[in-house]
């Protein structure tokens, strides 16, 4: 049980700056995920904290303690990759074991702990067998199972379902939920899957180029992104962004897409619009289920649209749909069934619309469900 | 543009059957998706079509002409892989124009195409870039570009956007399908990833294990799967499948303490008429699973986890006389129940799914 603290840690490969002064606080008994793209250093970070790789500059804190010249093995953190490393000769329970044999726990006590772990990860039944009579997702436990069994401070995660089919993700990342939840130990669990993100971690980190982007609960970082990256990489499809022009008379401020105009007159809106730098233009986000389609023009506030192509998948249905120069992507029932080239009428839920500054990327408003905004 | 005919293909690799005995008819100008898991043939019969491997027996035929002795070169088919053959060396329009040059066309009927592929593909302010500098997504145009210049009557696309990040695989996976539709080619794509599948294809062939298990448009395939399997590898999250018992209009599904499902007489009706299996698996869609706090319904589950992703929750649950079986549930995006909670689950007879346990085949849709 530990915190994991990093304050300005900072990680050069040559001349690649591969963690850019960091700061991050990692609390103790939290599922923690590390989401972003491939490169962006994001198993630098879990290296840097396990202590294979020492940071250039900055401090690093696991449990108040500074660790920066700890020797990994002393730090006390079990480490779970993506390749799982069983000893193929091995039984399962001799593999789950192992660490508490080097320890030279006593095998009275290593018969308990094996077994208590075990049931806990519903392989009791398996202690007999060799990891090559194992399901991928039995080997997963496996392993799993030798990490927890030694009860380090922390336990990292490197992308440890990247390997298994969609079911079997599936079903890991429900135990492994479960399993955090009733060791409440510190896990810190790196992906660059948004699903396996949103959908275990208690907070997120989006870390892009070697910096942090946001740190936020789930719910959080999907209704409040703080700029254009984290808004594209949460999201399946992911937020449509249009670039507007902005445009100001008589008190009014207008915000001008080729087919639609929103106009505010609320001048705390005016004001943040101004005082964020997008004098001209900005780029205007909204999700995919924010927009809804009307294939006939029978409601006030509605957008002329054209169909650019649908894409059925069975549940539901992403119809892309062609504003303007921009084509944005829009959720729909499944039984969607209007065919490309065709008009239809869109609804921009403006209750739900993001602002970004049109250079920096940076988030400046959030609608939040409430309307500022009048479509005309 | 070409009809496709196979009749029959086996190929096999030594003792391993690869492809067995497919028969499949691919229309002109149809988008046709071969969908399975790794190792379920479907590589293999692309390469049958392409003309890079020869069957073992049967017959593949475009527009009725016999093609198995035919050279892949004189079939008429332009391919597009996973991995991009995009000549670094050279710039973007030389790229896109090089199998027009080797064919020796004219220059300003090259210059022609080029423009409108170029058009086409929205990469026309990417011409005369060297083709070191392009994004990944660039570089993927370029290399369909490439391919599409040549006007091949029948396209072949092997896991095409598989090299791309999530974000560009969602809008090249658009401008394929309006590229497709536009240019009206014969189109072959081959993939393990059912969304892909099921967004671009108008019709999908399911394989497995060397043999097709279903070829039908994306909504049969949905709403009217062959089987278990076809069934569970289309849709996410997967649809759950219970275990049960048919008799005398009541489904017994044996994951539940009180596991009855008691049909409306004329579904009762129905159901005697059509239904011969007595043991069978009940499979309802996650998005057809709702989960409501009354008691009246008999199927009690308790929460284990949930997902908040964003557009949706996905809620996992235990049948309360299972719990080594996972439930799912897809919720609005405001849902949030507490874990550990007793939930009631709510689904119409309409959207069960009813498969014989031994054949594994779909008998039964309301």
């Amino acid at each position: 049980m530990a915190s994991i603290k990093l304050i300005h840690v900072t990680k050069k490969f040559k001349n690649t700056t591969a963690i850019n002064g960091i700061d991050l606080e990692i609390h103790d008994g939290e599922f923690f995920c590390v989401l972003g793209p491939p490169g962006a250093g994001k198993t630098t970070l879990l290296r840097l904290i396990v202590g294979l790789e020492k940071p250039d500059a900055g401090e690093l804190l696991i449990g108040g303690e500074l660790v920066n010249n700890v020797h990994p093995s002393r730090r006390d953190i079990s480490m779970i990759f993506q390749n799982l490393a069983l000893y193929p000769d091995k039984s399962v329970f001799d593999n789950i074991a192992f660490p508490l044999r080097q320890q030279k726990v006593d095998e009275v006590q290593i018969g308990t702990r094996v077994s208590d772990v075990a049931k806990q990860l519903k392989i009791d039944w398996l202690l007999e067998k060799l990891p090559s009579q194992l399901s991928g997702g039995e080997r997963q436990r496996v392993a799993i199972g030798r990490a927890i069994v030694r009860q380090p401070k922390a336990y990292l995660m490197d992308e440890p379902l990247s390997n298994l089919d969609a079911l079997l993700r599936l079903e890991m990342r429900v135990s492994l939920k479960e399993l955090q939840t009733n060791l409440k130990e510190t896990f810190v669990y790196v992906t660059h899957d948004q699903v396996e993100a949103l959908s275990m971690g208690d907070r997120i980190a989006v870390l892009d180029k070697g910096v942090i982007q946001q740190v936020a609960d789930p719910e959080t970082i999907y209704r409040l992104p703080s700029n254009m990256f984290v808004a594209t990489i949460l999201g399946s499809p992911p937020m449509n962004f249009l670039r507007c022009a902005v445009r100001e008379k008589d008190g009014h401020l207008s915000v001008v897409h080729d087919s639609f105009v929103l106009r505010t007159q609320d001048q705390t809106l005016i004001n943040t619009i101004r005082e964020s730098g997008s004098a001209e233009n900005l780029v205007l986000g909204i999700r995919p289920e924010d927009v809804k389609i009307h294939t006939r023009p029978d409601a006030g506030d509605l957008v002329q649209a054209e169909v650019y192509v649908t894409e059925p998948l069975g549940n539901e249905t992403i119809v892309d749909v062609k504003m303007g120069e921009n084509v944005i992507k829009v959720l729909s029932e499944a039984d969607f069934a209007v065919g490309s080239g065709q008009k239809i009428w869109l609804k921009i839920n403006s209750m739900k619309i993001h602002l970004f500054h049109d250079e920096t990327h940076e988030c400046f408003f959030h609608a939040s469900g409430k309307s500022s905004f009048q479509l005309t | 543009m070409a009809n496709i005919q196979m009749q029959k293909l086996v190929k096999r690799f030594g003792k391993q059957v690869a492809v067995n005995e497919l028969s499949l008819e691919i229309e002109d100008r149809e988008f046709v998706a071969l969908l399975g898991p790794s190792g379920c043939g479907k590589t293999t019969t692309m390469n049958m079509i392409s003309g890079l491997l020869k069957p073992d027996s049967g017959a593949i035929r475009f527009d009725g002409r016999l093609m198995n002795n035919v050279p892949p070169g004189k079939r008429g088919v332009g391919f597009m892989f996973q991995n991009y053959a995009v000549f670094t060396f050279l710039n973007v329009y030389d790229n896109i124009a090089f199998g027009l040059r080797i064919r020796k066309m004219p220059g300003d009927v090259i210059e022609n195409e080029v423009r409108e592929v170029a058009r086409l593909l929205q990469i026309r302010h990417l011409l005369s870039m060297p083709a070191s500098n392009l994004s990944i997504n660039d570089m993927q145009k370029v290399a369909l570009a490439r391919s599409m210049i040549t006007r091949p009557q029948i396209f072949l696309l092997d896991e095409p956007l598989s090299n791309l990040d999530a974000a560009l695989r969602n809008v090249m996976r658009a401008e394929l399908k309006k590229i497709q539709q536009e240019l009206g080619q014969t189109t072959i794509y081959v993939t393990h990833d059912q969304v892909e599948a099921m967004s671009l294809a108008d019709r999908i062939a399911v394989m497995n294990f060397a043999v097709l298990q279903q070829f039908d448009t994306p909504h049969n395939i949905y709403n009217h799967p062959k089987n278990l399997f076809v069934a569970n590898f289309i849709g996410s999250p997967t649809i759950n499948f219970f275990e049960g018992v048919y008799k005398e209009g009541e489904f017994q599904l044996s994951d539940f303490q009180k596991g009855s499902i008691s049909l409306s007489s004329p579904a009762t009706k129905r159901t005697t008429e059509s239904l011969k299996a007595e043991k069978v698996v009940v499979g309802i869609r996650p998005e057809h699973l709702k989960l409501t706090n009354g008691k009246t319904r008999v199927l009690r589950a308790k929460v284990v986890s949930y997902e908040p992703l964003g557009s949706k929750t996905i809620v996992y649950l235990h049948p309360d006389a299972n719990p080594g079986l996972i439930i799912k549930s897809s919720m609005e995006s405001d849902y949030k129940p507490k874990i550990g909670e007793i939930k009631s689950l709510s689904f119409g007879e309409k959207d069960l799914y009813v498969f014989d346990r031994e054949s594994t085949d779909l008998v039964l849709r309301f």
